[in-house]
Protein backbone atom coordinates (compact mmCIF):
# COMPACT_ATOMS: atom_id res chain seq x y z
CA UNK A 1 0.00 0.00 0.00
CA UNK A 2 1.78 3.53 -1.28
CA UNK A 3 1.81 6.11 1.15
CA UNK A 4 -0.74 8.16 0.00
CA UNK A 5 -2.80 11.27 2.58
CA UNK A 6 -5.26 13.31 1.27
CA UNK A 7 -3.24 17.12 2.32
CA UNK A 8 -3.60 20.39 1.74
CA UNK A 9 -0.76 21.95 -0.31
CA UNK A 10 0.54 24.41 2.91
CA UNK A 11 0.92 21.26 4.70
CA UNK A 12 2.43 18.78 2.20
CA UNK A 13 5.20 21.90 1.53
CA UNK A 14 5.57 21.45 5.58
CA UNK A 15 6.10 18.21 6.01
CA UNK A 16 8.30 17.49 2.89
CA UNK A 17 10.33 20.33 4.54
CA UNK A 18 11.02 18.47 7.15
CA UNK A 19 11.50 15.06 5.39
CA UNK A 20 14.18 16.67 3.07
CA UNK A 21 16.60 17.36 6.43
CA UNK A 22 14.86 21.19 7.38
CA UNK A 23 15.52 21.15 10.95
CA UNK A 24 15.23 25.12 11.29
CA UNK A 25 12.00 26.93 10.30
CA UNK A 26 10.78 30.64 11.41
CA UNK A 27 7.84 32.12 10.11
CA UNK A 28 4.91 34.72 10.96
CA UNK A 29 1.56 33.45 10.28
CA UNK A 30 -0.34 35.28 7.17
CA UNK A 31 -3.24 33.87 5.38
CA UNK A 32 -3.76 31.93 2.54
CA UNK A 33 -0.18 30.09 3.96
CA UNK A 34 -1.61 29.75 8.11
CA UNK A 35 -1.36 25.90 8.08
CA UNK A 36 2.40 25.64 7.01
CA UNK A 37 3.22 27.21 10.00
CA UNK A 38 0.71 25.29 12.24
CA UNK A 39 1.75 21.79 10.66
CA UNK A 40 5.49 23.25 11.55
CA UNK A 41 4.10 24.34 14.81
CA UNK A 42 2.87 20.57 15.42
CA UNK A 43 5.65 18.28 13.61
CA UNK A 44 9.36 20.19 13.65
CA UNK A 45 9.55 19.61 17.35
CA UNK A 46 8.84 16.10 16.75
CA UNK A 47 11.89 16.15 14.39
CA UNK A 48 15.06 14.97 16.20
CA UNK A 49 16.95 18.34 16.40
CA UNK A 50 13.82 20.48 14.58
CA UNK A 51 13.25 24.26 15.82
CA UNK A 52 10.31 25.80 15.60
CA UNK A 53 10.19 29.17 15.60
CA UNK A 54 7.07 31.95 15.40
CA UNK A 55 9.44 35.11 14.93
CA UNK A 56 8.24 38.65 15.94
CA UNK A 57 8.03 39.46 12.11
CA UNK A 58 8.41 38.55 9.27
CA UNK A 59 12.13 40.36 8.95
CA UNK A 60 12.96 38.71 11.70
CA UNK A 61 11.96 35.27 11.11
CA UNK A 62 14.44 35.33 7.69
CA UNK A 63 17.02 37.30 9.64
CA UNK A 64 17.08 34.09 11.95
CA UNK A 65 17.31 31.86 8.35
CA UNK A 66 20.11 33.97 7.57
CA UNK A 67 21.98 32.91 10.75
CA UNK A 68 20.74 28.93 10.44
CA UNK A 69 22.46 28.80 7.20
CA UNK A 70 25.31 30.33 8.36
CA UNK A 71 25.85 27.56 10.34
CA UNK A 72 25.26 25.33 7.91
CA UNK A 73 21.90 23.81 8.70
CA UNK A 74 18.70 23.51 6.32
CA UNK A 75 16.04 26.39 7.19
CA UNK A 76 13.29 27.56 5.35
CA UNK A 77 10.83 30.31 6.03
CA UNK A 78 7.36 31.10 4.59
CA UNK A 79 4.51 33.71 3.87
CA UNK A 80 2.28 35.07 1.68
CA UNK A 81 2.55 38.40 -0.83
CA UNK A 82 3.08 41.07 1.86
CA UNK A 83 4.89 39.05 4.15
CA UNK A 84 7.29 38.01 1.48
CA UNK A 85 7.72 41.76 0.60
CA UNK A 86 9.09 42.61 3.98
CA UNK A 87 11.78 39.15 3.73
CA UNK A 88 13.59 40.92 0.62
CA UNK A 89 15.93 42.36 2.06
CA UNK A 90 16.76 39.19 3.84
CA UNK A 91 17.11 37.72 1.20
CA UNK A 92 19.03 39.60 -0.57
CA UNK A 93 21.61 39.34 1.65
CA UNK A 94 20.84 35.64 1.96
CA UNK A 95 22.08 35.89 -1.96
CA UNK A 96 24.95 38.03 -1.55
CA UNK A 97 26.58 35.81 1.38
CA UNK A 98 26.39 32.41 -1.12
CA UNK A 99 23.59 30.81 1.52
CA UNK A 100 21.53 28.11 1.31
CA UNK A 101 18.10 28.16 2.12
CA UNK A 102 14.09 28.02 0.80
CA UNK A 103 11.75 30.33 1.18
CA UNK A 104 8.20 29.73 0.39
CA UNK A 105 5.82 32.20 -0.96
CA UNK A 106 2.31 31.55 -1.00
CA UNK A 107 1.20 34.35 -3.19
CA UNK A 108 -2.55 36.24 -2.37
CA UNK A 109 -4.31 39.09 -4.34
CA UNK A 110 -1.92 43.01 -4.20
CA UNK A 111 -0.64 45.13 -4.44
CA UNK A 112 -0.15 46.16 -0.60
CA UNK A 113 -2.31 44.33 1.40
CA UNK A 114 -4.08 43.37 -1.65
CA UNK A 115 -6.68 40.28 -0.18
CA UNK A 116 -6.09 36.29 0.80
CA UNK A 117 -7.41 35.32 -2.74
CA UNK A 118 -5.07 32.98 -4.98
CA UNK A 119 -2.74 35.55 -7.32
CA UNK A 120 0.53 35.20 -9.30
CA UNK A 121 1.17 38.68 -8.76
CA UNK A 122 4.86 38.57 -7.22
CA UNK A 123 5.81 36.70 -10.55
CA UNK A 124 8.36 39.28 -11.11
CA UNK A 125 9.52 40.13 -7.71
CA UNK A 126 10.80 36.15 -7.19
CA UNK A 127 12.38 35.95 -10.78
CA UNK A 128 13.86 39.43 -11.32
CA UNK A 129 15.50 39.77 -8.11
CA UNK A 130 12.65 41.20 -5.71
CA UNK A 131 15.52 42.67 -3.00
CA UNK A 132 18.34 45.24 -4.19
CA UNK A 133 21.67 44.62 -5.67
CA UNK A 134 22.59 42.14 -8.59
CA UNK A 135 21.24 38.16 -8.11
CA UNK A 136 18.48 36.24 -8.88
CA UNK A 137 16.99 32.96 -6.98
CA UNK A 138 15.83 29.61 -8.22
CA UNK A 139 12.19 29.78 -8.72
CA UNK A 140 10.16 26.39 -8.57
CA UNK A 141 6.30 27.09 -9.11
CA UNK A 142 4.15 24.27 -8.43
CA UNK A 143 0.78 23.21 -10.32
CA UNK A 144 -0.84 20.20 -7.55
CA UNK A 145 -0.14 19.47 -4.09
CA UNK A 146 2.06 16.61 -5.39
CA UNK A 147 4.11 18.48 -6.86
CA UNK A 148 4.32 21.18 -4.66
CA UNK A 149 5.57 18.34 -1.97
CA UNK A 150 8.29 17.24 -4.58
CA UNK A 151 9.98 20.77 -5.13
CA UNK A 152 10.18 21.59 -1.82
CA UNK A 153 12.21 18.31 -0.77
CA UNK A 154 13.95 19.48 -4.21
CA UNK A 155 14.81 23.05 -2.91
CA UNK A 156 16.98 22.15 0.03
CA UNK A 157 19.39 20.46 -2.92
CA UNK A 158 19.35 23.03 -5.03
CA UNK A 159 20.19 25.36 -2.32
CA UNK A 160 22.74 23.49 -1.04
CA UNK A 161 24.47 22.32 -4.45
CA UNK A 162 24.41 25.92 -5.51
CA UNK A 163 24.40 27.71 -2.16
CA UNK A 164 21.80 30.39 -3.30
CA UNK A 165 18.33 30.78 -1.77
CA UNK A 166 15.44 28.76 -3.58
CA UNK A 167 11.75 30.01 -3.64
CA UNK A 168 9.05 28.06 -3.99
CA UNK A 169 5.84 30.22 -6.05
CA UNK A 170 3.08 29.01 -5.03
CA UNK A 171 -0.40 30.71 -4.63
CA UNK A 172 -3.62 30.83 -2.02
CA UNK A 173 -5.32 28.27 -4.16
CA UNK A 174 -1.91 25.46 -4.35
CA UNK A 175 -1.59 26.30 -0.35
CA UNK A 176 -5.56 25.94 0.81
CA UNK A 177 -6.77 23.01 -1.68
CA UNK A 178 -6.48 18.84 -1.09
CA UNK A 179 -4.93 16.28 -2.65
CA UNK A 180 -3.56 12.66 -2.60
CA UNK A 181 0.06 12.99 -2.08
CA UNK A 182 2.55 10.59 -1.57
CA UNK A 183 4.95 12.11 0.78
CA UNK A 184 8.89 11.43 -0.29
CA UNK A 185 11.29 9.55 2.08
CA UNK A 186 12.54 11.30 5.08
CA UNK A 187 16.23 11.79 3.77
CA UNK A 188 19.29 10.79 6.22
CA UNK A 189 21.69 13.07 7.09
CA UNK A 190 24.38 11.29 5.89
CA UNK A 191 22.93 11.94 2.33
CA UNK A 192 22.97 15.70 3.06
CA UNK A 193 26.46 17.48 1.60
CA UNK A 194 28.57 18.63 4.08
CA UNK A 195 29.61 22.23 4.50
CA UNK A 196 32.90 22.99 5.22
CA UNK A 197 32.37 27.08 4.36
CA UNK A 198 29.83 27.21 7.31
CA UNK A 199 30.47 29.20 10.80
CA UNK A 200 30.14 25.73 12.62
CA UNK A 201 33.38 26.69 15.33
CA UNK A 202 37.06 27.63 14.37
CA UNK A 203 38.73 25.16 16.39
CA UNK A 204 41.43 23.41 14.59
CA UNK A 205 40.93 25.05 11.55
CA UNK A 206 40.91 28.71 9.71
CA UNK A 207 38.15 30.78 10.79
CA UNK A 208 35.10 30.65 8.30
CA UNK A 209 33.71 34.34 6.61
CA UNK A 210 30.03 34.70 5.90
CA UNK A 211 28.99 38.06 4.86
CA UNK A 212 27.49 39.89 1.62
CA UNK A 213 30.29 42.92 2.34
CA UNK A 214 33.17 43.71 0.34
CA UNK A 215 34.73 47.22 0.44
CA UNK A 216 36.88 47.62 -2.63
CA UNK A 217 35.31 47.78 -6.40
CA UNK A 218 37.45 44.48 -7.36
CA UNK A 219 36.97 42.22 -4.35
CA UNK A 220 33.05 42.98 -4.68
CA UNK A 221 33.07 42.62 -8.69
CA UNK A 222 34.86 38.98 -8.02
CA UNK A 223 32.38 38.06 -5.33
CA UNK A 224 29.81 39.25 -8.07
CA UNK A 225 31.55 37.47 -11.34
CA UNK A 226 32.16 34.44 -9.18
CA UNK A 227 28.07 34.03 -8.48
CA UNK A 228 27.05 34.61 -11.91
CA UNK A 229 29.08 31.81 -13.07
CA UNK A 230 27.01 29.88 -11.01
CA UNK A 231 24.16 31.00 -12.23
CA UNK A 232 24.89 30.06 -16.13
CA UNK A 233 25.63 26.91 -14.05
CA UNK A 234 21.82 26.92 -13.01
CA UNK A 235 20.45 27.90 -16.31
CA UNK A 236 22.63 25.53 -18.20
CA UNK A 237 21.13 22.34 -16.09
CA UNK A 238 18.26 23.40 -13.78
CA UNK A 239 15.73 24.57 -16.01
CA UNK A 240 12.15 22.21 -16.11
CA UNK A 241 9.42 22.67 -17.51
CA UNK A 242 6.57 20.18 -18.49
CA UNK A 243 4.62 20.01 -21.93
CA UNK A 244 1.09 18.87 -22.67
CA UNK A 245 -0.07 18.06 -26.10
CA UNK A 246 2.55 20.20 -27.79
CA UNK A 247 2.37 17.97 -31.14
CA UNK A 248 1.08 19.78 -33.71
CA UNK A 249 -1.16 21.80 -31.72
CA UNK A 250 -3.77 24.76 -33.20
CA UNK A 251 -2.17 27.44 -30.55
CA UNK A 252 0.00 26.66 -27.40
CA UNK A 253 -0.94 28.70 -24.08
CA UNK A 254 2.16 29.48 -21.79
CA UNK A 255 1.43 29.45 -18.00
CA UNK A 256 2.45 28.45 -14.12
CA UNK A 257 1.12 27.20 -11.31
CA UNK A 258 -2.26 27.08 -10.32
CA UNK A 259 -3.34 28.56 -14.19
CA UNK A 260 -1.82 25.68 -15.90
CA UNK A 261 -3.69 23.11 -14.48
CA UNK A 262 -6.78 25.30 -15.50
CA UNK A 263 -5.63 25.33 -18.40
CA UNK A 264 -5.67 21.22 -18.36
CA UNK A 265 -9.07 21.66 -17.96
CA UNK A 266 -9.52 23.94 -21.19
CA UNK A 267 -7.52 21.38 -22.84
CA UNK A 268 -10.16 18.77 -22.54
CA UNK A 269 -13.15 21.78 -23.08
CA UNK A 270 -11.58 22.51 -26.41
CA UNK A 271 -10.91 18.48 -27.72
CA UNK A 272 -14.99 18.47 -27.60
CA UNK A 273 -14.87 20.96 -29.86
CA UNK A 274 -11.78 19.59 -32.36
CA UNK A 275 -9.55 22.23 -30.96
CA UNK A 276 -6.00 21.59 -30.22
CA UNK A 277 -4.49 23.25 -27.28
CA UNK A 278 -0.89 23.03 -26.26
CA UNK A 279 0.32 23.70 -23.04
CA UNK A 280 4.21 25.01 -22.15
CA UNK A 281 4.36 25.14 -18.34
CA UNK A 282 8.07 26.92 -16.68
CA UNK A 283 7.97 24.54 -13.50
CA UNK A 284 11.41 27.17 -12.82
CA UNK A 285 9.91 30.45 -13.54
CA UNK A 286 13.95 31.11 -12.98
CA UNK A 287 15.89 30.02 -14.79
CA UNK A 288 13.09 30.51 -17.73
CA UNK A 289 13.07 27.37 -19.93
CA UNK A 290 13.39 29.99 -22.47
CA UNK A 291 15.55 27.70 -25.41
CA UNK A 292 12.45 24.92 -25.41
CA UNK A 293 9.94 27.88 -25.28
CA UNK A 294 11.72 29.07 -29.03
CA UNK A 295 11.61 25.67 -30.41
CA UNK A 296 7.94 25.53 -29.53
CA UNK A 297 6.73 28.43 -30.97
CA UNK A 298 8.07 27.12 -34.54
CA UNK A 299 5.38 25.24 -34.80
CA UNK A 300 2.17 27.86 -33.55
CA UNK A 301 1.55 31.22 -34.84
CA UNK A 302 0.52 32.37 -31.65
CA UNK A 303 1.77 31.72 -27.70
CA UNK A 304 -1.49 32.91 -25.75
CA UNK A 305 0.32 33.46 -21.85
CA UNK A 306 -2.32 33.03 -19.39
CA UNK A 307 -1.41 34.50 -15.77
CA UNK A 308 -3.55 35.78 -12.60
CA UNK A 309 -1.84 38.99 -12.93
CA UNK A 310 -1.89 42.13 -15.21
CA UNK A 311 0.92 40.33 -17.39
CA UNK A 312 4.11 39.61 -15.98
CA UNK A 313 5.93 35.66 -17.27
CA UNK A 314 4.65 37.03 -20.73
CA UNK A 315 7.52 39.30 -20.69
CA UNK A 316 9.73 36.17 -20.15
CA UNK A 317 8.00 34.44 -23.30
CA UNK A 318 8.03 37.18 -25.39
CA UNK A 319 11.71 37.24 -25.04
CA UNK A 320 11.75 33.27 -25.81
CA UNK A 321 9.55 33.01 -28.63
CA UNK A 322 10.98 33.81 -32.12
CA UNK A 323 10.15 37.02 -33.50
CA UNK A 324 7.76 36.28 -35.97
CA UNK A 325 5.59 34.65 -33.12
CA UNK A 326 2.44 36.34 -31.82
CA UNK A 327 2.12 36.96 -28.17
CA UNK A 328 -1.08 38.12 -26.71
CA UNK A 329 -1.63 37.79 -23.16
CA UNK A 330 -4.83 37.19 -20.66
CA UNK A 331 -4.93 37.81 -17.12
CA UNK A 332 -7.22 37.78 -14.09
CA UNK A 333 -6.19 40.35 -11.32
CA UNK A 334 -7.02 41.02 -8.17
CA UNK A 335 -7.61 37.48 -6.48
CA UNK A 336 -9.83 36.30 -9.09
CA UNK A 337 -9.15 32.97 -10.30
CA UNK A 338 -10.11 32.30 -14.48
CA UNK A 339 -12.09 29.53 -15.07
CA UNK A 340 -11.66 26.88 -18.07
CA UNK A 341 -14.60 28.22 -19.59
CA UNK A 342 -12.77 31.64 -19.40
CA UNK A 343 -9.64 30.82 -20.80
CA UNK A 344 -11.44 28.63 -23.96
CA UNK A 345 -13.18 31.93 -25.08
CA UNK A 346 -9.83 34.17 -24.96
CA UNK A 347 -8.00 31.29 -26.92
CA UNK A 348 -10.81 31.68 -29.47
CA UNK A 349 -10.59 35.04 -30.29
CA UNK A 350 -7.06 33.38 -31.29
CA UNK A 351 -7.73 30.22 -33.37
CA UNK B 1 -15.64 7.59 -14.08
CA UNK B 2 -16.48 11.06 -15.51
CA UNK B 3 -15.23 13.76 -13.56
CA UNK B 4 -17.57 14.50 -10.48
CA UNK B 5 -17.82 17.58 -9.10
CA UNK B 6 -19.68 18.54 -5.61
CA UNK B 7 -20.24 21.82 -4.36
CA UNK B 8 -21.48 21.86 -0.71
CA UNK B 9 -22.25 24.69 0.98
CA UNK B 10 -24.19 26.01 4.08
CA UNK B 11 -23.52 28.30 7.31
CA UNK B 12 -20.60 28.06 8.87
CA UNK B 13 -20.98 25.05 11.63
CA UNK B 14 -23.05 23.18 9.27
CA UNK B 15 -20.07 20.50 8.68
CA UNK B 16 -19.58 21.32 5.19
CA UNK B 17 -15.62 21.91 4.75
CA UNK B 18 -15.31 18.29 6.72
CA UNK B 19 -18.10 16.94 4.54
CA UNK B 20 -15.82 17.90 1.25
CA UNK B 21 -12.82 16.42 2.72
CA UNK B 22 -14.78 12.95 3.40
CA UNK B 23 -16.24 12.93 0.05
CA UNK B 24 -12.41 13.72 -1.18
CA UNK B 25 -11.37 11.07 0.85
CA UNK B 26 -14.04 8.60 -0.42
CA UNK B 27 -12.36 9.23 -3.97
CA UNK B 28 -8.86 8.57 -2.55
CA UNK B 29 -9.51 5.20 -1.13
CA UNK B 30 -11.35 4.04 -4.42
CA UNK B 31 -8.15 4.49 -6.01
CA UNK B 32 -9.27 7.43 -8.00
CA UNK B 33 -8.15 11.55 -8.11
CA UNK B 34 -9.50 14.05 -5.85
CA UNK B 35 -8.98 17.30 -5.58
CA UNK B 36 -10.78 19.63 -2.80
CA UNK B 37 -10.60 23.21 -2.76
CA UNK B 38 -12.28 25.55 0.36
CA UNK B 39 -13.81 28.62 -0.04
CA UNK B 40 -11.19 30.82 2.76
CA UNK B 41 -12.62 34.67 2.35
CA UNK B 42 -13.23 36.33 4.97
CA UNK B 43 -16.95 35.37 6.69
CA UNK B 44 -19.08 36.80 9.48
CA UNK B 45 -20.62 34.71 11.64
CA UNK B 46 -23.36 32.76 10.49
CA UNK B 47 -22.11 33.65 7.30
CA UNK B 48 -21.99 30.91 4.13
CA UNK B 49 -19.32 28.86 3.64
CA UNK B 50 -19.02 26.40 0.79
CA UNK B 51 -16.02 23.82 -0.87
CA UNK B 52 -15.42 21.97 -3.97
CA UNK B 53 -14.73 18.06 -4.05
CA UNK B 54 -13.84 16.39 -7.46
CA UNK B 55 -13.63 12.67 -7.96
CA UNK B 56 -12.11 11.38 -11.30
CA UNK B 57 -10.68 8.75 -12.97
CA UNK B 58 -8.35 10.83 -14.72
CA UNK B 59 -5.94 14.00 -13.55
CA UNK B 60 -8.10 16.76 -12.43
CA UNK B 61 -7.00 20.01 -13.97
CA UNK B 62 -8.96 22.82 -12.43
CA UNK B 63 -10.16 22.50 -8.75
CA UNK B 64 -12.53 24.95 -9.32
CA UNK B 65 -15.15 24.42 -11.90
CA UNK B 66 -17.97 26.72 -13.81
CA UNK B 67 -20.70 24.48 -12.80
CA UNK B 68 -20.98 21.53 -10.75
CA UNK B 69 -22.28 17.92 -11.39
CA UNK B 70 -24.01 18.34 -7.77
CA UNK B 71 -24.72 20.66 -5.11
CA UNK B 72 -25.40 20.10 -1.61
CA UNK B 73 -27.52 23.14 -0.07
CA UNK B 74 -27.52 23.10 3.61
CA UNK B 75 -29.10 27.03 3.97
CA UNK B 76 -30.92 29.22 1.96
CA UNK B 77 -28.30 31.59 0.41
CA UNK B 78 -26.40 27.98 -0.46
CA UNK B 79 -28.87 27.67 -2.95
CA UNK B 80 -29.61 31.26 -4.52
CA UNK B 81 -25.70 31.30 -4.63
CA UNK B 82 -25.16 28.05 -6.73
CA UNK B 83 -28.47 26.42 -7.87
CA UNK B 84 -27.99 28.11 -11.51
CA UNK B 85 -24.60 27.22 -12.04
CA UNK B 86 -25.50 23.03 -11.48
CA UNK B 87 -25.15 20.93 -15.08
CA UNK B 88 -27.86 19.76 -16.57
CA UNK B 89 -29.03 16.49 -15.42
CA UNK B 90 -27.23 17.64 -12.25
CA UNK B 91 -27.78 16.50 -8.56
CA UNK B 92 -29.16 19.12 -5.91
CA UNK B 93 -29.70 17.88 -2.23
CA UNK B 94 -31.73 20.29 -0.39
CA UNK B 95 -31.93 20.61 2.95
CA UNK B 96 -36.00 20.72 3.07
CA UNK B 97 -35.66 21.54 7.63
CA UNK B 98 -34.29 25.17 6.15
CA UNK B 99 -34.51 25.70 2.20
CA UNK B 100 -37.71 26.36 0.21
CA UNK B 101 -38.56 23.52 -2.64
CA UNK B 102 -36.20 25.34 -5.61
CA UNK B 103 -38.55 25.96 -8.92
CA UNK B 104 -37.79 26.79 -12.09
CA UNK B 105 -35.61 23.63 -13.22
CA UNK B 106 -36.86 20.90 -14.59
CA UNK B 107 -33.54 19.07 -15.94
CA UNK B 108 -31.99 18.52 -12.20
CA UNK B 109 -32.89 16.36 -10.03
CA UNK B 110 -33.54 17.26 -6.70
CA UNK B 111 -33.85 16.19 -3.78
CA UNK B 112 -35.57 17.39 -0.46
CA UNK B 113 -34.09 16.17 2.42
CA UNK B 114 -35.15 17.24 5.90
CA UNK B 115 -31.88 17.38 7.12
CA UNK B 116 -31.89 18.93 11.08
CA UNK B 117 -34.74 16.84 11.38
CA UNK B 118 -33.23 13.70 10.97
CA UNK B 119 -30.23 14.85 12.98
CA UNK B 120 -32.46 15.52 15.62
CA UNK B 121 -33.98 11.35 15.16
CA UNK B 122 -30.26 10.68 15.56
CA UNK B 123 -29.69 12.79 18.39
CA UNK B 124 -26.86 14.49 16.98
CA UNK B 125 -27.31 18.12 15.28
CA UNK B 126 -23.79 18.16 14.07
CA UNK B 127 -24.41 15.03 11.32
CA UNK B 128 -26.65 17.02 9.12
CA UNK B 129 -23.67 16.92 6.94
CA UNK B 130 -23.34 13.21 6.93
CA UNK B 131 -27.38 12.92 6.15
CA UNK B 132 -27.01 15.40 3.33
CA UNK B 133 -23.99 13.11 1.87
CA UNK B 134 -25.87 9.68 2.45
CA UNK B 135 -28.73 11.34 0.14
CA UNK B 136 -25.85 12.22 -2.60
CA UNK B 137 -24.44 9.06 -2.49
CA UNK B 138 -27.97 7.54 -3.29
CA UNK B 139 -27.96 9.69 -6.78
CA UNK B 140 -24.19 8.96 -7.48
CA UNK B 141 -24.00 5.98 -9.35
CA UNK B 142 -19.94 5.44 -9.40
CA UNK B 143 -20.08 6.38 -5.62
CA UNK B 144 -21.73 3.29 -3.01
CA UNK B 145 -22.86 4.48 0.58
CA UNK B 146 -20.22 1.31 1.75
CA UNK B 147 -17.62 3.66 0.05
CA UNK B 148 -18.86 6.91 2.06
CA UNK B 149 -19.07 4.98 5.24
CA UNK B 150 -15.39 3.89 4.57
CA UNK B 151 -14.02 7.34 3.56
CA UNK B 152 -16.11 9.11 6.64
CA UNK B 153 -14.57 5.95 9.22
CA UNK B 154 -10.88 7.03 7.66
CA UNK B 155 -10.82 10.37 7.94
CA UNK B 156 -12.66 10.78 11.36
CA UNK B 157 -9.93 8.12 12.72
CA UNK B 158 -7.50 10.81 11.62
CA UNK B 159 -9.02 13.06 13.63
CA UNK B 160 -8.60 10.72 16.69
CA UNK B 161 -12.75 11.21 16.68
CA UNK B 162 -13.64 7.08 16.37
CA UNK B 163 -16.14 7.48 19.31
CA UNK B 164 -18.37 9.73 16.78
CA UNK B 165 -18.23 6.91 13.84
CA UNK B 166 -21.55 5.26 14.78
CA UNK B 167 -23.70 8.49 15.04
CA UNK B 168 -22.44 9.38 11.26
CA UNK B 169 -23.17 5.83 10.00
CA UNK B 170 -26.27 6.01 11.31
CA UNK B 171 -26.80 9.57 9.45
CA UNK B 172 -25.25 8.47 6.34
CA UNK B 173 -27.64 5.73 6.57
CA UNK B 174 -30.71 7.59 7.08
CA UNK B 175 -29.71 10.28 4.40
CA UNK B 176 -29.35 7.02 1.97
CA UNK B 177 -32.64 5.79 2.91
CA UNK B 178 -34.64 8.83 2.93
CA UNK B 179 -33.75 10.55 -0.53
CA UNK B 180 -36.22 10.06 -3.25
Amino acid sequence: MVDKQLMRGNEAIAESAIRAGCRNYFAYPITPQAELLQWMAVHMPEAEGGTFLQAESEIGAINMVYGAASAGERTMTSSSSPGVSLKQEGISYLAGADLPAVVVNIMRGGPGLGNIQPAQGDYFQATKGGGHGDYRIITLAPSTVPEASRLTYDAFDLADAYRTPVMILADGMIGQMMEPVELPERKPPEEIPPKPWATTGAKGREGNVIKSFALGGENLKAMNVARFERYEKIEEKEVRYEEVNTDNPDIILAAFGTVARIVKSTIRLAEEEGLEIGLFRPVTVWPFPAARLNELSAEVDTVLTVEMNAGQMVEDVKLAVRPETETPFYGEVGGVVPTPGNILEEVKKYV
Amino acid sequence: MREYSTVISGFGGQGVILAGKILARTGMERGLEVTWLPSYGPEMRGGTANCTAIISSKLIGSPIVDSPSALIAMNPPSLDKFETRVQENGLIVVNSSLVDEPKGRDNIKVVNVPLNEIAKEIGNQKVINMVALGAWAKFVEEISLQDVIKGMEMTLTDMGKERFIGSNREALEKGFGHAE
